[in-house]
């Protein structure tokens, strides 16, 4: 069985079965705070909603952000800390490739962009065009754009680039048809979970450390101020 | 159960620190400390210290098992640092310690940091057990604090601690006006060799009769740090006595620290000092300490460096001390408490 946790916009965890894909349990709180506070009750209800005990989970999948860098970080320490305490792998996704299968389970072939809130007036972006070995094709991103910026015209862009570089057998895959999906304001763990089995099943797990798109806000100090007046 | 297997995450500043005790034994002290990525901006970034608590937690607590000699399945009880601390420093260690105490099906006991700093002293290897009541100094680049510990699971009054800098801040920030590098603690010591500390009268913060009324027991290092620096300023272009500057600054701090934690050890009728946090490193601290304290009929206790700055091995004894003295465990609800005040041993307590 499969914990996934993620505290890139809000907390959600669940635990999904990887043969089936079946969600056995799930529990989150949808508010971009407070992420310390509800991450261990938040697993321990997935579990409990499952029926099941720590020792039936076999992987743990950990949504890697873009977020907010402080309540990101809860959720990968608990995700790695959990897998420790089992002796068991941590599987690190891309929280956007989470929202992007849940668009794809349902339109294969949808072209879109999934848009996070970055805070500082960006948004976290990234560019999906379909299916590809059962994952969501990410063809550009997660990366940075300002509020402004038009996440439609962004993935147009992309999607020229793509086809130009394309193959003709890949060309005919990709249509013009953008959806309009808005900002993404939870990252559904369940589909963390699915991804996470679905590399394990094809031994196609990558490393992948924090997301965070931003270096740290440090200054590096300039000349001793002078105190005298 | 008298002695109690116990892992302690701490990263409430720049130390991923991950400790394993057993009772008053102390199995394993692991740290990671970021403390050279921080150099560069010349003192300890936040966000910084919490990526590098992330980076390094698997490691260390790997490396503090095998270590240990131990299975996680044998602990008795996971602990952590609630606060106080760097909160986004804090929050890495309280995420990573539920999801191990609900992975491993055991209980979590949620501990501030500052009494963690007195237990470091109960799992001192072959020292004989702290005596209560003590008077604790703790001292390090994040906190400046003045205790009177009458039990340490129950019983913990602050007296008083820094209203600005921390000790360890004044010496990083007067570093670097004197031209020396991150972390000003060991570079000011080296500084100093030679130096006279009586060569210059730096002011003693807080220390004035009209001080003792509202702040007896806190302590000041901003307006040294001025001092210093308006020093430096006015002689400018002349041949710096580094030496002499480094020697009177530090036997400033070293001073007002020393004779305000021997006047409340005499107040209180306290004849015991124990020193803790990373600035104890400091060897002329420890010297004025021992002189002093010795002249006014004070035992002094100081643990080894190893236990003195952050470091899990103090909140595992300190979470062993609870659970020893029938405490239950935390529940899951706590968060990071930046400002958690030391009458909060023990967070979030199960009813
Ligand atoms: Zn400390």
């Amino acid at each position: 069985m499969i914990l996934a946790i993620d505290s890139s916009i809000g907390s959600t965890v669940a635990v999904v079965d990887p043969d089936t894909e079946e969600v056995l349990g799930q529990a989150q709180s949808e508010t971009s705070r407070g992420h310390a506070e509800v991450i261990g009750t938040l697993i321990q209800q997935s579990l409990d909603r499952a029926g099941l005990t720590p020792a039936d989970i076999t992987a743990v999948a950990a949504g890697m952000g873009p977020g907010p860098f402080t309540g990101l970080r809860i959720g990968i320490a608990a995700a790695r800390a959990f897998a420790i305490g089992r002796g068991i792998p941590v599987v690190p996704v891309a929280s956007h490739d989470g929202a992007a299968l849940e668009i794809l389970e349902r339109d294969p072939h949808a072209e879109f962009v999934i848009v996070t809130d970055a805070r500082r007036r960006e948004n976290a972006v990234s560019a999906y065009a379909g299916l590809k070995g059962g994952l969501p094709n990410r063809i550009a991103g997660p990366e940075l754009l300002p509020h402004t910026a038009d996440p439609h015209s962004y993935l147009a862009e992309i999607l020229t680039i793509a086809r130009d570089s394309a193959d003709s057998a890949q060309k005919g895959s990709i249509s013009s048809d953008l959806q309009n999906l808005g900002t993404t304001t939870s990252i559904p763990a369940a589909a963390l979970a699915k991804l996470a089995a679905r590399q394990l099943a094809a031994g196609t797990t990558a490393e992948l450390g924090p997301l965070y798109l931003r270096a740290p806000d440090a200054k590096i100090p300039g000349a001793v101020k002078r105190v005298s007046t | 159960m008298t002695e109690p297997l116990v892992l302690g995450i701490e990263t409430s500043c720049d130390e991923t620190g991950i400790g394993i005790v057993r009772g008053r034994t102390l199995l394993s002290n692991t740290i990671a400390s970021s403390m050279d990525e921080h150099a560069r901006y010349g003192g300890v970034v936040p966000e910084v210290a919490a990526r590098a608590h992330l980076d390094a937690l698997q490691p260390t607590i790997e490396q503090a098992i095998a270590e240990a000699g131990i299975r996680l399945q044998d602990l008795d009880a996971v602990a952590v640092t609630s606060g106080p601390g760097l909160s986004g420093a804090l929050m890495v260690g309280v995420g990573a310690a539920k999801a191990l105490a609900v992975s491993l099906e055991k209980p979590l006991y949620a501990v501030n940091h500052l009494v963690g700093h007195i237990a470091a002293d109960i799992v001192t290897p072959d020292s004989e057990p702290l005596e209560y009541p003590t008077i604790a100094l703790l001292v390090s680049g994040g906190h400046t604090s003045l205790l009177h510990v009458r039990e340490i699971t129950t019983d913990v009054e602050m007296l008083g601690e820094t209203i600005d800098d921390a000790a360890g801040e004044a010496f990083d920030k007067v570093a670097r006006i004197l031209g020396l590098p991150y972390p000003g603690g060991p570079q000011i010591d080296r500084a100093a060799v030679g130096g006279d500390p009586n060569a210059i009268r730096f002011p003693r913060g807080l220390s004035r009769a009209s001080d003792m009324a509202a702040h007896r027991w806190d302590f000041s290092f901003s307006g040294l740090k001025t001092s210093v620096a308006r020093w430096v300023e006015q002689h400018e272009g002349e041949d710096l006595p580094v030496a002499d500057v480094a020697a009177s600054f530090r036997e400033a701090v070293v001073d007002v620290l020393v004779t305000k934690a021997l006047d409340a050890c005499e107040e209180r009728g306290v004849p015991r000092l124990l020193l803790g946090g990373g600035v104890i490193a400091n060897k002329r601290l420890r010297e004025v300490a021992l002189e002093r304290a010795a002249a006014r009929g004070v035992t002094v206790r100081i643990p080894p460096l190893s236990l003195c700055t952050d470091n899990g091995a103090m909140i595992a004894a300190l979470a062993s001390q609870l659970i020893s003295s029938g405490r239950r465990p935390s529940t899951l609800d706590f968060g990071a408490d930046s400002t958690l005040p030391v009458t909060e041993i023990q967070v979030a307590e199960r009813p």
